[in-house]
């Protein structure tokens, strides 16, 4: 039963509504500019892009507060800037600029930020998990209402680490959202190639922890699922589990030719496009029209070229600064 | 420096045993000092938990944690089920949600199973945020052969850690640095690996009343000396200071060095003791191969090779997976007897 | 420019037997000297190919003195490399490898390293510039022969108290002091052979302590047995009571090692090795002690061989380097003169020399019985730094011994 979003939980009126809209379409510009700029060689390494998701990573932040953890995966643009990680920041740091969220040591995979408990930017798959047990279990060891947003992808559930720290959180009662990006394939493996049980919901369950799928192309469902389990995980009950079911429109990553899925296949998630779906919505209700769509795209667009023109102008830390943050700089006694 | 500081501290009694002799020392085994240290940290940071497999109710696979579990309750004396990577990260979490975890493996072999935590998150989070993240995270494991535990819970890999930047790797082989750098070890704003030799547990020694934290940053002169330098570390050690005595005895003056911390390695007090002896041996449990006996040895060439007055040597474990047999076991090690024939071949005393 | 001799300063290239590009393998003689005693030819102690001649024919050079490249296998032909020896006097990677008399030559010098490569510890490398020690005297006592650190301290220190023994080293930078060069290819060889004879022979009186014993040998046993065995060979092949004394003192040695090698660096070295200097005397005047290699092994009849053919090249003048340099102790023989002792000055570094005098018939008492039996005095000039009064009776005694069972021998 996939969850349905029930209106109590929702703060009310257009303005929010705006909000949530203009944030799925600063992550589909900021990205679309991504590739762009991938294929100028602005941008190098690794590049995987968020585009057909951006309805989970915003839905889900609209539950966390300030004071609350984000762990992520590689594919993390669109958390980050959910997050409020300033888009000059992140795409600075995939120019390799000093300026960067990370000073231009991460890149596209590691987008770290401390001021807003954004903890990467993880790129082994599953390996993030236990950092996320460690954050939450520091908060409850610390007496903290907090909450920590785990994102991962369905691969990361044939991981042993999963399953160790489903059984961990559950065991200690964690303050853990386990928010799973379930996009059907991991790199080119089809999930019901990998899983002997593809219901990923009864996996969690098996371990006690509370589960239940939401349509991750409905920025609503997500947003109403992410309030309502942060709200039981932040009331001491332990960890929640959230299967996000979405679609990746593009490539895994800038290369890949796609032979593991049919165009038609993509196209059909096509027509559920998060952002479309989210306007239509909006526009049938009445909350938005057409000049306020434009002006979220111009300003968006301006953002944008605002974060090229600061990350072309940004610096190249010296090479003498190399081996800095290998270990903690303080001042020795 | 460093060196001329320790050898100040410790003298060698008898039969290699090494002591500090300040007074009102008690005596206590190597087990001890780590429990004593352990509590003092628990008691003086309320962020200071101990986690890993067996620690509370079982009282630590080697008797460590034994009755920490009823004076600081389960929630600071966390048994966590068998999922090393799961609460290694746990500790790594931890550490970056503003905790002091203590997260203890059982042996070195099983760390392997938390691997992917330790080289690629402990060691590598504070780099790749640009500085924004630090692990201030212990993790203490066993490490070494002797008890004829075959292959899978005895081999040294110690050295393979101290292959990685962003962790230090300490190996305390006293009673005074099991005591004492723990505390030092929880201070530093890094990961910090402590590798205890399961043969030192038993170990006893006197440690004064007042012992307290110990740097991590130097090695020592654990027996100063004139004629060659033996350098090693943690379970090895006290081998070599036997070797040492026995070596006195046929007029040859060993230098011992214990490294007691494999990364990041003082090289300084290393090529001292290399420009006052003109030789080395390096003894190291692990395999010969890649090891930090190859790393000491590749410093000795880039700093003191217009010093030396013979190759270096190196005594290491022979290149085999840990038999079980006690002879085979002990044909695997580096011994006493290897020591003191390849001092005397190295100083010319062979007859 | 190689030492044949502790006395030779001085080398004169009379003819070079190799050109550049020519392989060579050790042993093979490739220029002939002219030294101030003798024409000698000069073998090689490694192989390889000749890379360059340094010192051309008729051109006169000090001992030490490069004179030509030997690249070994795997090398690029390239200037040799002097910065392997770090005094400028000395040879550098050694050229037509020079011999060296302090050293066993009989044993692969160092066996495992290049030829060309000193095996030497880094630091006593470094001592050896800052003390200035020729290493190429240096003896190595660390693993595999290599020379340490102590090595080059003890060099430097018995330099410092011993020039002299310095000098009388083979491959001396001391050389540098010797007469200036002269142009001239040839010499005067008896005037320079007086003159050679008269430093080394000064020397020996000046530096080493000499202590004489003598001691009377019956030969009935060893002229009867010599006589009865040469009567079974061709007149050619006979052979000469000297060869039973040469191959008695080769024994005897080998109990008294201190009687066998070399005062140098103010120690004595031993040599495992014994080979046995022979004083012959040259018919223009004059006196060569070229060494019969490992008397101590070789049958009677292959010493004889080697003593007849040593007569032949010294008074031809064609000795090769290493039988004049590494004669490890000296016997001379002034019997057939109708001299009946002979006290010897030892052939410096050299620490002992044995003198056979005239056989002679006297009445001889034994058992109580007086009879004629032929008598030789055998005496020993030994150098008391190495050895002392007692071990040498003993020595001699032994020889003694030793000609008592000629069958033995």
């Amino acid at each position: 039963m996939v969850h349905q979003p029930q209106p109590d939980l929702h703060p009310a009126g257009g303005e929010h509504a705006l909000k949530v809209l203009r944030q799925m379409i600063r992550i589909r510009r900021f990205e679309e500019k991504c590739a762009e700029l991938y294929s100028a060689s602005k941008i190098r390494g690794f590049l995987h892009l968020y585009i057909g998701e951006e309805a989970v990573a915003v839905g889900a932040m609209q539950a966390l507060g300030p004071d609350d953890a984000v762990v992520a995966t590689y594919r993390e643009h669109g958390h980050a800037l959910a997050r409020g990680v300033s888009a000059n920041s992140i795409m600075a740091e995939m120019y390799g600029k000093q300026e960067g969220c990370s000073r231009g040591r991460g890149g596209s995979m590691h987008l770290f930020d401390a001021a807003h408990r954004f903890y990467g930017g993880n790129a082994i798959v599953g390996g993030g998990l236990p950092i996320a047990v460690g954050l939450a279990l520091a908060d409850k060891l610390s007496g903290r209402a907090r909450v920590t947003a785990c994102f991962f992808g369905e691969g990361a559930i044939a991981e042993g680490e999963f399953h160790e720290c489903m059984n961990l959180s559950a065991l200690w009662k964690l303050p853990l959202l386990f928010c799973c990006e379930n996009n059907l394939y991991a790199m080119g493996t089809a999930l019901k190639r990998s899983e002997s049980e593809p219901d990923l919901c009864l996996k969690a369950t098996s371990y006690e922890v509370p589960a239940w799928p939401v349509d991750g192309m409905d920025v609503v469902a997500c947003e109403d699922a992410a309030r309502r389990a942060a709200l039981a995980v932040r009331g001491g009950e332990g960890p929640c589990f959230l299967e996000f079911r979405t679609y990746r429109f593009r490539a895994h990553s800038m290369f890949d030719p796609q032979l593991y899925r049919d165009k038609q296949e993509v196209e059909e998630w096509k027509r559920r496009d998060p952002i479309d779906l989210f306007c239509q919505r909006l526009k049938t209700q009445g909350v938005i029209g057409d000049a306020d769509l434009k002006a979220i795209e111009d300003d968006t667009a301006a953002e944008v070229a605002k974060a090229i023109e600061f990350s072309e102008g940004g610096t190249w830390e010296p090479a003498q600064e190399l081996t800095r943050f290998v270990y903690s700089e303080r001042a020795r006694s | 420096m460093g060196a001329g500081a320790g050898a100040d501290k410790v003298r060698v009694l008898g039969k290699g045993a090494l002591v500090n002799t300040a007074a009102r020392a008690a005596r206590i085994t190597y087990r001890e000092a780590m429990r004593q240290a352990i509590r003092e940290a628990l008691q003086r940071d309320p962020r200071v938990f101990l986690m890993g497999e067996d620690v509370g109710k079982y009282g630590g696979c080697f008797a460590v944690s034994k009755g920490l579990l009823d004076e600081f309750g389960p929630e600071r004396i966390r048994d966590t089920p068998l999922s090393e990577s799961a609460f290694v990260g746990a500790g790594i979490g931890a550490a970056m949600g503003g905790m002091r975890p203590i997260v203890e493996i059982m042996t070195v072999n099983f760390s392997l199973l938390a691997l992917d935590q330790i080289l690629n998150n402990a060691a590598t989070i504070l780099h790749m945020s640009g500085g924004q993240f630090n692990i201030p995270l212990v993790i203490r494991m066993t490490t070494g052969a002797g008890r004829q535990l075959a292959a899978q819970h005895s081999h040294s890999l110690e050295g393979w850690y101290a292959h990685i930047p962003g962790i230090k790797v300490l190996t305390p082989a006293t009673i005074e640095d099991a005591r004492g750098m723990l505390w030092t070890a929880l201070e530093d704003p890094d990961p910090v690996l402590i590798f205890e030799h399961q043969t030192l547990y038993n170990m006893e020694g006197e440690l004064p009343a007042d012992a307290g934290p110990v740097d991590i940053e130097r090695a020592r002169v654990r027996r100063p000396g004139t004629d060659i330098s033996l350098i090693s570390y943690g379970g090895s050690l006290h081998k070599v200071m036997e070797a040492a005595t026995q070596l006195a005895a046929a007029g040859i003056n060993a230098e011992v060095i214990d490294l007691r911390v494999l990364r990041p390695l003082d090289t300084a007090t290393i090529i001292d003791s290399v420009t006052r002896t003109h030789r080395a041996i390096i003894i190291d449990e692990g395999w010969r191969s890649g090891s930090i006996s190859a790393e000491v040895s590749a410093r000795i060439m880039e700093g003191a090779f217009y010093e030396l007055d013979v190759p270096v040597a190196r005594i290491c474990s022979a290149e085999v997976p840990m038999p079980y047999a006690k002879h085979l076991e002990d044909a695997a090690l580096p011994q006493v007897s290897a020591i003191v024939e390849a001092a005397r071949s190295l100083t010319g005393s062979n007859g | 420019m190689p030492s044949l001799g502790a006395d030779m300063e001085v080398g004169t290239i009379l003819q070079w037997l190799v050109k550049p590009g020519d392989a060579v393998k050790r042993g093979d003689i490739v220029a002939v000297v002219d030294t101030e005693k003798a024409t000698i030819e000069i073998e090689v102690f490694q192989s390889g190919v000749i890379d360059r001649i340094v010192v051309p024919e008729g051109e006169q050079v000090p001992v030490g003195t490069l004179i030509a490249v030997i690249r070994t296998d795997g090398e690029v032909a390239a200037p040799p490399a002097p910065v392997a020896v770090p005094t400028p006097p000395a040879p550098a990677a050694p050229p037509v490898a020079a011999p060296k008399p302090m050293e066993k030559p009989t044993v692969p010098a160092v066996s495992a390293a290049p030829p060309h490569r000193l095996r030497i510890s880094p630091l006593a490398m470094r001592v050896a510039v800052d003390l200035k020690v020729d290493l190429s005297k240096v003896k190595g006592t660390g693993p595999d022969g290599a020379i340490t650190k102590a090595d080059v301290e003890r060099a430097a220190k018995a330099a410092k108290e011993a020039p002299a023994v310095e000098a009388l080293a083979a491959i001396a930078p001391a050389v540098a002091k010797a007469p200036p060069a002269r142009p001239a290819a040839a010499i005067d060889h008896h005037v320079a052979m007086r003159r050679v004879i008269a430093a080394s022979m000064a020397r020996s009186k000046r530096e080493i302590p000499h202590y004489y014993l003598a001691t009377h040998v019956d030969m009935s046993r060893a002229m009867a047995w010599l006589q009865s065995e040469n009567l079974k060979l061709p007149i050619a092949n006979r052979a000469l009571y000297s060869v039973l004394l040469l191959k008695s003192v080769a024994l005897a040695v080998r109990d008294f090692p201190e009687m066998n090698g070399y005062w140098i660096d103010n120690s004595f070295r031993h040599s495992d090795a014994v080979h046995v200097g022979v004083a012959i005397s040259l018919r223009k005047g004059g006196l060569i002690a070229p060494a019969i290699h490992d008397v101590d092994k070789k049958p009677l009849g292959e010493i004889m061989a080697n003593l007849r053919d040593l007569v032949k090249r010294v008074r031809a003048e064609t000795l090769r380097s290493s039988e004049i340099a590494d004669a490890t102790i000296t016997v001379t023989s002034l019997g057939e003169q109708g001299v009946e002792t002979v006290f010897g000055i030892i052939y410096p570094p050299q620490v002992a020399l044995v003198g056979f005098g005239k056989i002679v018939e006297r009445p001889w008492a034994s058992n109580g019985m007086i009879g004629a039996r032929p008598v030789m005095m055998a005496t020993l000039a030994a150098d008391h730094r190495a050895s002392d009064g007692h071990r040498g009776g003993l020595f001699l005694a032994a020889i003694d011994r030793f000609l008592q069972e000629p069958e033995k021998l």
